[in-house]
């Protein structure tokens, strides 16, 4: 049997699909002067990133997985390999084989031969229910009793087949939707052996991974707020790495010469991120409670965390399925210098007058960027009650429909403001983009066989 | 002289939103411990449902995280649907958490000059 390690470090190299691609750099330069088990991890799957990795999947079946995956591993895949520095990622997302494949090319062109990369699957139910099940099980809205067209459904594996992937020696893990913790809690279970009941440690791994999984909203990243939160070197924000001992305790860092800042303020934010009931935090590894959390400054950029408590895993495992659902419609304009308030208004009442004659039953929603926008809501209540006088509005309407003329009425009724005013109006820009929408469903744990396997040993 | 005043909460404290379908999340923590007690004893969450009045939330519940001396407002189907179904701007409801920040709070003269007189990290204290 192997010695248990004292410490396992894992660093963040991405928070989301699109984050910055030499983020990891620092990291595994930092990674590679340690000693003992160390792991690269990638979360790059949103909520609706995987629908859209599955439509792109239909056009081209070799494609699916992570737009960036080169631009992310290209910096970095060589140093890992030589410092055997483990990557653990999402970035499959629709398409772990077509990755791993991808990978494997890339390792190739880098002068490795042979590399041992694993794919973890099962997480796609499309094909494993019916509409009809899946709306039986879904929770909350009702989206699904309609019994639309299904472009993906997929459940959050946990922590267990990373684990058993890196247990098989892989170099690199590639998976599709896996819980956003698990891609850290996968390591540790691997590194330390902790059992998949012992509660507390997977509480205290998860704690990590989420600590972990946005890269850099823990590092400084997102937190930024000038004269009230001052963060230093945004331009070279380090992201996160954690440094686990066995008992689950962890410090969290970032690679020396980096931007960006850790301490207590920036890691409550991050802690709280997404989180509902603080005491009853669900993944399908573990029901974590982080009330009883407690943060310490542990040197410069460094804080230690501990606290973190577990209950028994939940029964279920959570899916998103995610449907078409149709177009929608932006157009903008804008208005600049004297009375421009004035004239952003009429042009709304003018669109939304005309519009309820030409398109009637079309929700329509107006934004007055510079009045009144992001704070707003779709009824219009607080731009209604807005008084100020901003020197440069821009109007922004936006529809949905499942059609496609109304929508190109409206903006076509936008455009028209060009030559039928209010006064100097300009700018105009207008798009139509597809729409989707996602629902959440409970999935029997018994239904979902989870599966790993290595890419260099299928023919 | 009155010994309290009215200041921002964006002084006292600072926040981070999360959404998850149609619930939005946002996190309330204080720059200095010695505030939690002010804050939980305005910051309810009929209060904080009031400032978020506009985007009607069905339900609005705060959990209080006194280690951390933070808060969390869990604030249901505040986000008009969520990013998939919204047709505002930000349909994560991400900058919203500045709509909390916007609010203000009556805090104690000597209460407020303790709190801008003490860093509250050992990291503010460095060059």
């Amino acid at each position: 049997m192997t010695p248990r390690p004292a410490k396992v470090f894992i660093g963040a190299g991405a928070g989301f699909a699109a984050d910055r691609t030499d983020a990891a750099i620092p990291i595994v330069r930092d990674l590679a002067a340690q000693e003992g088990p160390r792991f690269l991890i990638y979360e790059t799957l949103g909520e609706r990133t995987l629908a859209l990795s599955q439509i792109e999947r239909r056009h081209h079946p070799d494609r699916g997985y992570n737009p960036l995956l080169d631009r992310f591993l290209e910096p970095v895949l060589a140093d890992c390999l030589r410092s055997g520095i483990r990557i653990v990622g999402n970035f499959g997302a629709a398409n772990p084989r077509a990755a791993a494949a991808r990978i494997a090319a890339l390792a190739r062109r880098l002068g490795f031969a042979t590399v041992r990369i694993a794919v973890v699957e099962g997480d796609d139910l499309t094909t494993l229910l019916s509409p009809e099940q899946f709306a039986a099980r879904e929770t909350g809205w009702t989206l699904l009793r309609e019994k639309p067209a299904i472009i993906a459904a997929n459940a959050y594996l946990g922590a267990a087949p990373i684990a058993e992937a890196l247990a098989g020696g892989a170099q690199v893990v590639v998976t599709g939707r896996v819980a956003d913790p698990s891609l850290a809690l996968g390591p540790l279970i691997h590194s330390f052996g902790w059992a998949l009941d012992d509660w507390q440690r997977l509480a205290a791994g998860t704690l990590a991974g989420h600590l972990l999984e946005c890269g850099s909203q823990v590092t400084g990243g997102y937190f930024a707020d000038p004269g009230f939160k001052d963060v230093p070197g945004m331009d070279t924000l380090g992201y996160p790495i954690a440094e686990i001992e066995s008992s689950g305790e962890f410090v969290i860092t970032k690679p020396e010469g980096t931007g960006g800042l850790v301490d207590r303020r920036t890691v409550t934010e991050q802690l709280l991120y997404e989180i509902h009931d603080p005491a009853a935090y669900l993944t399908p590894d573990v029901v974590l409670d982080i009330t009883d959390v407690e943060l310490a400054e542990a040197g410069r950029n460094r804080i230690r965390v501990k606290g973190a408590r577990g209950k028994e895993r939940p029964e279920t495992l959570k899916a998103t399925v995610c449907i078409d659902s149709g177009l929608l419609a932006e157009a903008e304009i804008s208005y600049a210098g004297p009375n421009a308030a004035a004239r952003a208004r009429l042009a709304i009442d003018t669109v939304r007058l005309r519009m309820a004659r030409r398109a009637p039953g079309l929700a329509l929603r107006a934004d007055a960027i510079g009045l009144v926008s992001i704070l707003g809501d779709t009824a219009g209540t607080s731009l209604r009650q807005a008084s100020a006088e901003p020197e440069d509005v821009r109007i922004r309407f936006a529809a949905e429909s499942m059609q496609r003329e109304p929508l190109e009425l409206l903006n076509g009724e936008v455009e028209a403001l060009y030559c039928a005013g209010p006064a100097g109006g300009g700018g105009v820009r207008t798009r139509i983009t597809p729409r989707l929408a996602s629902a959440s469903c409970l999935i029997e744990r018994d239904r979902v066989r989870p599966t790993v396997s290595f890419v260099d040993q299928t023919p | 002289m009155s010994d309290t005043v009215e200041v921002p909460l964006h002084r006292l404290a600072h926040a981070r939103a999360g959404d998850k379908g149609n619930r939005l999340n946002v996190s309330l923590i204080c720059r200095h411990p010695a505030v939690y007690e002010t804050l939980a004893s305005q910051m309810t969450a009929e209060a904080v449902a009031a400032i978020y009045a506009s985007r009607r939330p069905s339900h609005v519940v705060r959990y209080d995280l006194p280690k951390l001396h933070a808060f969390n407002f869990v604030l249901d189907d505040a986000l008009d649907g969520g990013v998939n179904a919204s047709l505002g701007l930000d349909g994560h409801g991400k900058s919203l958490s500045f709509l909390l920040l916007a609010a203000t709070v009556r805090v104690k003269r000597a209460l407020l000059e303790r709190v801008n007189n003490q860093p509250q990290s050992m990291e503010e204290t460095k060059p």
